[in-house]
């Protein structure tokens, strides 16, 4: 009976939520050119998934090598959750500017941006979580796209060597410094997701030299 | 839409012509419908005979070459923000060259739907798009233009050793004056020529030129004591000065210099005294164009306060070695100036790093290079090894003396990155914890690895022990080099680890003597010379050279000399070890050059005959100091 009950439930779900889940019924290009990559990253109030809130989106698309800068994704939300002491950080003020918009208006613009692309994030967990747990909020299902964290493919381009010690995490800061990428407009969420971007593209060409390298594989 | 990237890019555009003619908000509108587009090293961004992109092109980051296919001979290069591919897209034409990236290069596409209203909108742009076509250049404001063409369609076929090209190129002066007036004493104006390190001075009144004083004036004047140092400028200077116009070309220059026996030309906005200085051409400006002179060149370093100029500067410096190697210079002599002024290019990054910390160094330290840096073999762009030692200070400082090296081992590791030394992927580097320490704490790692020769101590101490003062304090290095042989002659076991650590590189040549070719990865099928060849030999001179307490000679070709006579028995063998690595040397850097790599990496078929002779000769060479190390420091014992 869960196929019905399953049925039933998607009856409630708003039409760009169908639009979006429609959208996975084209399988990945096997060509990694041809692919559609959306690098984010968002702005919160903070580290905890239940209280906290999404303040801003910021998103490129990558394909063939090129990010198109029409191609972009900047949103700042309406903010009902405000901690002070985060201000500091991000620099977003409580309902900053007039184009703040409700989480609901900006799940559906990002979602119709997203579509089925490969969701790319430094620390993708948390970014998949928020917007998952936002997405909650609203009644709707999770995201169902294929996630990549640059963190852990950055991981993947080090050298095996005894004489390099590898660490648990590397941040974003770090990943600017050995890519020698502009920190400018750091902690804007359209100027990371430009950082990420830009280190995402080497780091996929590093990984493409390595032998046993499939589109496939990196997908999976 | 306009947001963060946008006005980014903007932002980027606007330093550079035309896009410096146009307003912030069609700038930014503009910017909106760039896309950023990333080319790896030697990936193509459009080919001959392609159909026009949508979009012509500007170099954000990195560099491009356009080659002409036909006869593959150079176009041109293109920096940062250097405009490409605009021409066949305006004359609607497939594209006549072959454009890819020479580095990592990120690129901005600029479609031509969105920029064609600007040129009919802003006068400045239009003119620029007229002027480079008609000139044939890329930038036609551009001082250091080599006239050549750029995005166009037909090139005139230049080789980038055509000296008339050359004596018609504009010359590039320098544009800040240094100057004094009348009353300017002899001693301050003579001390502000020696901060500025500038060979001549102008004296101006109400910005005219009145008089030049060059060091030539006083050592005639002042030295000899016609004059004291309290004198006036105005009694020593020469006028009134001979001056040119500012836009002239190195032919002129040269016969302006050569007619009136000077070597400096003030340069005015007409030409005449009647209007303000421009610059100073001196000779040595001259030469710098020109640019195959390497006293020029190591000026020029030691006179860069800019990263970036020195990287232009290693430019000429590559130039000049391939000069070297068509010329057929001695490998040995070739690589000593090389390596001098590679050396000199990173004393200069860290002085300049020095300056950007707030404070001076606590205590005395010493910067060093290991590996084919140390050991003044390798004379292209290659990864960076180094390290940092400073003086040992009391224990409640260390942390603080510690943090301050560090930051400042980034400054200089973040500066090689920028004029082209990668960062070593292993993390050897000043800027990792572990490779910046005290003088004591290296002793006890040294120690450690002397004492305990496990797989990954024998490597580090095989990379570490090639070290070469750079930078800084030769006494520091002199006390660790003590202690070194202190240890090895304590612990003498450490010396058969390191002979089998030098055997155990790949063997070059399979049973039939055919080359062995790496079977996976990003070089299948490309022989590794570095790891198949180089290493058995510089590993092999290490050991051997370590053994007889020798640390002042690091470069392999003459440790193996030096072997040669130290041991007079295997005298033949040692001078054939030294051919081999000289030989194997060049030609890692001339497929270097070729390829713009390290050079390790070689296609073989792309190899003559007489090639593959001369490599294989040299594998019996290794084979034969293989069996020497074998023998004298019994392997064979420990890896049983």
């Amino acid at each position: 009976m869960g196929f019905f009950k399953k049925r039933k439930k998607d009856v409630h779900l708003p039409d760009f939520w169908h639009t979006y889940a429609k959208s996975f019924n084209e399988p990945q290009p096997d060509d990694i050119n041809a692919v559609r990559f959306v690098v984010l990253d968002t702005e919160t109030t903070g580290f905890d998934y239940e209280n906290d809130r999404i303040l801003s989106i910021g998103a490129l698309s990558i394909k063939n090598n090129t990010i198109a800068v029409q191609d972009s994704f900047e949103i700042f939300l309406d903010q009902h959750f405000y901690h002070a002491e985060n201000v500091q950080i991000h620099g977003i003020l409580r309902n900053e500017g007039p184009n703040c918009i409700s989480e609901l208006e900006a799940l559906q613009q990002f979602l119709s941006f997203l579509g089925n692309s490969v969701f790319v994030a430094h620390h993708v967990g948390f970014d998949k979580n928020m917007i998952n747990c936002a997405l909650e909020r609203h009644g709707l299902p999770k995201l169902l796209n294929t996630f990549l964290d640059t963190s852990v493919l950055y991981k993947k381009t080090l050298i095996n060597s005894p004489l390099l010690t590898r660490k648990e995490q590397y941040s974003l800061d770090e990943l600017a410094e050995k890519f020698d990428i502009s920190k400018r407009d750091r902690h804007t969420a359209l100027g990371d997701s430009y950082i990420t971007a830009i280190a995402f593209l080497k780091i996929i060409e590093k990984l493409k030299k390595k032998p046993k390298f499939s589109v496939k594989k990196l997908l999976k | 839409m306009n947001n963060t990237i946008s006005i980014r890019v903007a932002d980027f555009l606007r330093r550079f012509p035309p896009f410096n003619a146009i307003d912030k908000t069609d700038l930014e509108n503009l910017a909106a419908e760039v896309s950023i587009v990333y080319r790896d090293k030697g990936s193509a961004v459009f080919q001959t005979d392609e159909a026009p992109h949508e979009c012509f092109y500007v170099v954000h980051k990195g560099a491009v070459i356009l080659n002409n296919k036909e006869n593959n001979s150079l176009l041109d290069k293109c920096d940062e923000g250097d405009i490409f591919g605009l021409r066949p897209l305006i004359a609607n034409e497939n594209y006549k060259m072959d454009a890819f990236a020479f580095e990592e290069s990120i690129l901005y596409a600029i479609p031509l739907n969105a920029f064609r209203p600007h040129t009919q909108k802003y006068e400045d742009v239009g003119n620029f798009l007229i002027e480079s076509f008609a000139s044939n250049t890329r930038n036609p404001y551009s001082i250091k233009e080599k006239g050549q063409l750029v995005s166009g369609s037909v090139a005139p076929k230049i080789t980038p050793t055509n000296t008339v090209l050359f004596d018609f190129q504009q010359v590039t002066y320098s544009k800040k004056i240094v100057s004094c007036t009348k009353t300017t004493t002899i001693q301050s104006l003579a001390e502000r020529m020696t901060k500025r390190k500038v060979g001549a001075m102008l004296v101006l009144e109400d910005k005219l030129p009145i008089g030049i004083i060059t060091d030539k004036d006083i050592r005639n004047k002042v030295a000899t004591g016609l004059l004291p140092i309290s004198a006036k400028a105005s009694e020593i200077m020469t006028s009134p000065v001979i001056t040119y116009p500012k836009k002239m070309t190195v032919a002129q220059a040269q016969m302006a210099m050569m007619k009136s026996n000077i070597s400096h030309l003030c340069l005015t906005e007409d030409g005449t005294v009647n209007t303000a200085a421009a610059g100073i051409l001196s000779k040595h400006d001259l030469m710098l164009t020109l640019g195959n002179n390497p006293a020029v060149l190591m000026k020029a370093i030691k006179r860069a306060r800019k990263i970036k100029k020195i990287k232009l500067i290693r430019k000429s410096i590559m130039n000049l070695l391939q000069g070297y190697l068509d010329q057929n210079i001695p490998m040995t002599l070739t690589s000593r100036i090389i390596s001098e002024l590679n050396d000199a290019c990173v004393k200069q990054v860290t002085n300049l790093s020095l300056e950007r910390m707030s404070s001076p160094p606590p205590v005395k330290f010493s910067w060093i290079s290991m590996g084919s840096q140390g050991r003044s073999e390798q004379l292209l762009h290659t990864d960076q090894d180094n390290a940092l030692i400073f003086e040992d200070v009391e224990e409640s400082e260390l942390a603080n003396t510690t943090k301050y090296f560090l930051k400042l081992a980034k400054h200089i590791t973040k500066g090689l990155m920028k004029i082209g030394y990668e960062y070593c992927p292993a993390e050897m580097m000043g800027s990792n914890p572990k490779w910046c320490l005290s003088l004591s704490q290296w002793k006890t790692a040294v120690s450690h690895w002397i004492a305990n020769p496990g797989p990954e101590e024998v490597l580090l101490s095989s990379i570490f022990f090639d070290y070469n003062l750079v930078y800084g304090e030769k006494e520091l290095i002199d006390q660790l080099t003590e202690h070194i042989f202190e240890e090895t002659s304590t612990y003498p076991i450490f010396f058969r680890h390191l002979a089998s650590g030098a055997l155990q590189n790949p063997s070059p040549s399979g049973f039939f003597r055919s080359f062995l070719v790496e079977d996976d990865g990003a070089h299948k099928d490309f022989f590794d010379l570095k790891r198949r060849a180089l290493m058995p030999l510089v590993d092999a001179a290490r050991l051997l050279i370590l053994s007889h307490k020798i640390k002042s000679i690091n470069n392999t070709a003459e440790r193996f000399e030096r072997l040669a006579e130290l041991e007079p028995n295997s005298q033949e063998l040692f001078l054939a070890c030294s051919y081999a690595t000289k030989a194997l040397l060049k030609f890692r850097t001339k497929q270097g050059l070729l390829h713009n790599d390290s050079g390790r990496f070689i296609a073989l078929d792309t190899l003559s005959k007489e090639e593959k002779i001369k490599l294989k000769r040299t594998f019996k060479t290794i084979k034969e100091l293989q069996e020497l190390i074998k023998v004298r420091f019994m392997v064979a014992n420990l890896l049983g």
